[in-house]
């Protein structure tokens, strides 16, 4: 019976890594163009291959994070999902992943960066959003209480549903009749997004984290200082955006708006340093269970891409590194290091069947886990690399050409599409291991489920 | 009365509302500084996005990151629309060509004149302000 709680929630992360699978191929194609310009050039080469990495990983954490949801409210509230609701729900995204795929594959573009399909597309993803909103509504009102994650769970759909509609008013021709402010709100809708399924995915890792540790009391859930944490991150998501836009000429107000609140994010930053003996602690402890170890590996990228933001927040320096490769670092840091750590922790939890859960994690698994972190570094340090040397050329005087500057960035290029190749096998293999794990001991319990 | 969190989750979302809705009615209060017909404009940023320019090239250095940045491209070439015409009609390097019709090329240039008169993405023209602020130094 309990092994039933957690089903719908697993299938919206077998789904998840489906978009995943998708999403891997088309980045480590797309990013092929960037050492031999000829290739799939008939095909259009990147101006499709950059759409379909892009919106199919980010539809993995999109809803691998929903699946998140719904295993935790599933664990925690005496009512069951509506069936009806979730069922329509997978098929409105199943609809909406194949639509997109072909909208790309054709070249049936239309849409702003990061959702270039046609726009017909988002109508299913809209009505998937509302269902989950209504299928969250019915299992939380079973809940007297709630701890952080629930709230962060609520904050995060509530946010992502409503911005995602924000994210299509350039439809209307008074949106787009001011070029600038079209911009503004651009980058507000894409700022806030991304700040919205990170209340999804942080919520799952705390939720996950008072499971590890074993207590009914909700020990994360129920703490002062995570509700601060919350609140915070939560007012980051709703006014930080506009450090994205430090150059383009919006009203100043807007700018420091964006500027102030993201130096908030120093506290955060503040607390893991603080903290670090007691993660450390954690990491000790807890390393021997598989699944945490996606969790650790989080954490780490969790301070290592705070400080850069941090630092890439202070409009003096973000002149060094806006546009360039330093950002797109920044955006695979964040979300292969971070997003999708937490959700593999989350896969693994609820895909492994108790009595491989309970054993040590296998040769293989740890050296695969260790090939991702390790490939992930170099593809992270070959575009920060690569940012500051762009970064620097933007602002040099004697400026050279573009395709010069692209040129000497090569290297650097290189080692970031062997990385990533790395980066894609890795996570394949953790694919297949999860689909091994679900055709074996199917009437097995999972262990995370007790 | 003590402070709840609701409270606070609410307060937040009222200014969040507020300060969106004040960004949405910015096209009321701003004036036109271009000669650039709105219409002209509007639809050739849906031109921009049909052909998804956005995948390699920037605006504001917003965008993708493979072509240069394009917001001054229309001052660039000296206002030659032709140049500008030729480059997405025959493509460079890694760029395709792409095959635009007279009317799309025409409303893509026309959004092109509208971003290059709406300010400079080079780099090089903004000064550091004694708080950490960038701002542009002059229109370009």
């Amino acid at each position: 019976m309990e092994r039933n709680k957690t089903i719908v929630g697993r299938k919206f992360l077998s789904l998840a890594l489906v978009s995943l699978f998708v999403g891997l191929i088309g980045g480590v194609l797309a990013s092929i163009t960037y050492i031999k310009p000829d290739f799939l050039h008939d095909f259009q080469g990147l101006s499709k291959l950059r759409p379909i990495h892009v919106s199919f990983v980010m539809f993995w954490i999109i809803i691998a994070a929903n699946g998140g949801v719904y295993i935790g409210m599933s664990l925690l509230s005496k009512n069951k999902p509506l069936k009806l609701i979730s069922n329509l729900q997978i098929i409105l995204w199943i609809i909406a992943l194949l639509g997109i795929g072909y909208s790309y594959l054709i070249g049936d573009f239309g849409g702003r960066e990061y959702w270039e399909f046609n726009p017909i597309w988002a109508l299913p993803i809209l009505i998937a959003l509302v269902l989950q909103l209504v299928n969250f509504i019915h299992l939380a009102k079973s809940l007297e209480k709630w701890p952080v994650y629930v709230w962060m769970w609520m904050s995060g759909t509530v946010f992502f549903l409503l911005i995602f509609i924000e994210n299509y008013l350039w439809l209307f021709p008074y949106f787009r009749a001011h070029f600038i402010t079209d911009m503004t709100i651009q980058w507000k809708v894409n700022g806030s997004l991304v700040g919205s399924f990170n209340q999804l995915v942080y919520a799952t890792a705390f939720f996950m984290m008072d499971r590890i540790n074993g207590t009914k009391e909700f020990k994360i859930g129920s703490s002062k200082l995570a509700f601060s944490m919350w609140l915070l991150g939560l007012g980051n998501m709703m006014f930080n955006w506009s450090h994205h836009i430090y150059t383009l000429p919006t009203e100043s107000y807007i700018r420091y708006i964006g500027y102030i609140v993201s130096m908030t994010e120093w506290i955060i930053f503040l607390r893991i340093v603080y903290l670090w003996k007691n993660s450390l602690n954690d990491f000790k402890k807890n390393y021997h269970y598989f699944p945490y170890r996606f969790i650790m590996a989080s954490d780490i990228w969790v301070f290592i891409n705070v400080g850069f933001a941090c630092l890439m927040s202070i409009p003096a320096l973000n002149i060094f590194t806006h546009g360039t490769h330093f950002t797109v670092a920044h955006s695979m840091g964040t979300t292969i290091g971070i997003n999708t750590m937490i959700l593999l922790a989350c896969v693994f939890m609820f895909f492994t069947p108790k009595k491989i859960q309970d054993a040590k994690p296998s040769k293989s698994l740890s050296i695969v886990f260790w090939v991702i972190q390790l490939s992930l570094l170099s593809l992270f340090l070959s575009l920060k690399i690569s940012g500051v040397i762009k970064g620097f050329w933007q602002l040099d005087a004697n400026q050279s050409t573009f395709y010069e500057m692209m040129q000497g960035l090569r290297p650097f290029f290189i080692v970031f599409v062997i990385s990533g190749t790395v980066l894609m096998l890795g996570f394949f293999y953790l694919i297949g291991t999860i689909y091994r794990y679900s055709r074996i001991n199917k009437n097995q319990p999972y262990e995370s489920e007790n | 009365m003590k402070i709840k969190t609701i409270h606070v989750f609410l307060l937040l979302s009222v200014l969040y509302l507020l300060y969106s809705l004040n960004i949405y009615l910015k096209p009321l209060q701003v004036k036109e500084v271009t000669t650039v017909n709105k219409f002209d404009m509007t639809e050739g940023r849906l031109v921009w996005q049909k052909y998804n320019c956005q995948a390699c090239h920037q605006l504001y250095h917003l965008g993708g990151y493979l072509g240069p940045d394009l917001t001054n491209v229309y001052s660039k070439y000296n206002g030659n629309a032709d140049v500008i015409k030729g480059f997405v009609k025959a493509g460079i390097r890694q760029m395709p060509s792409f095959n635009l019709s007279t009317e799309e090329e025409r409303l893509l240039i026309e959004f092109l004149k509208e971003t290059d008169a709406s300010g400079s993405s080079d780099m090089r023209n903004y000064k550091v302000l004694p708080n950490g602020m960038i701002e542009q130094d002059g229109k370009k």
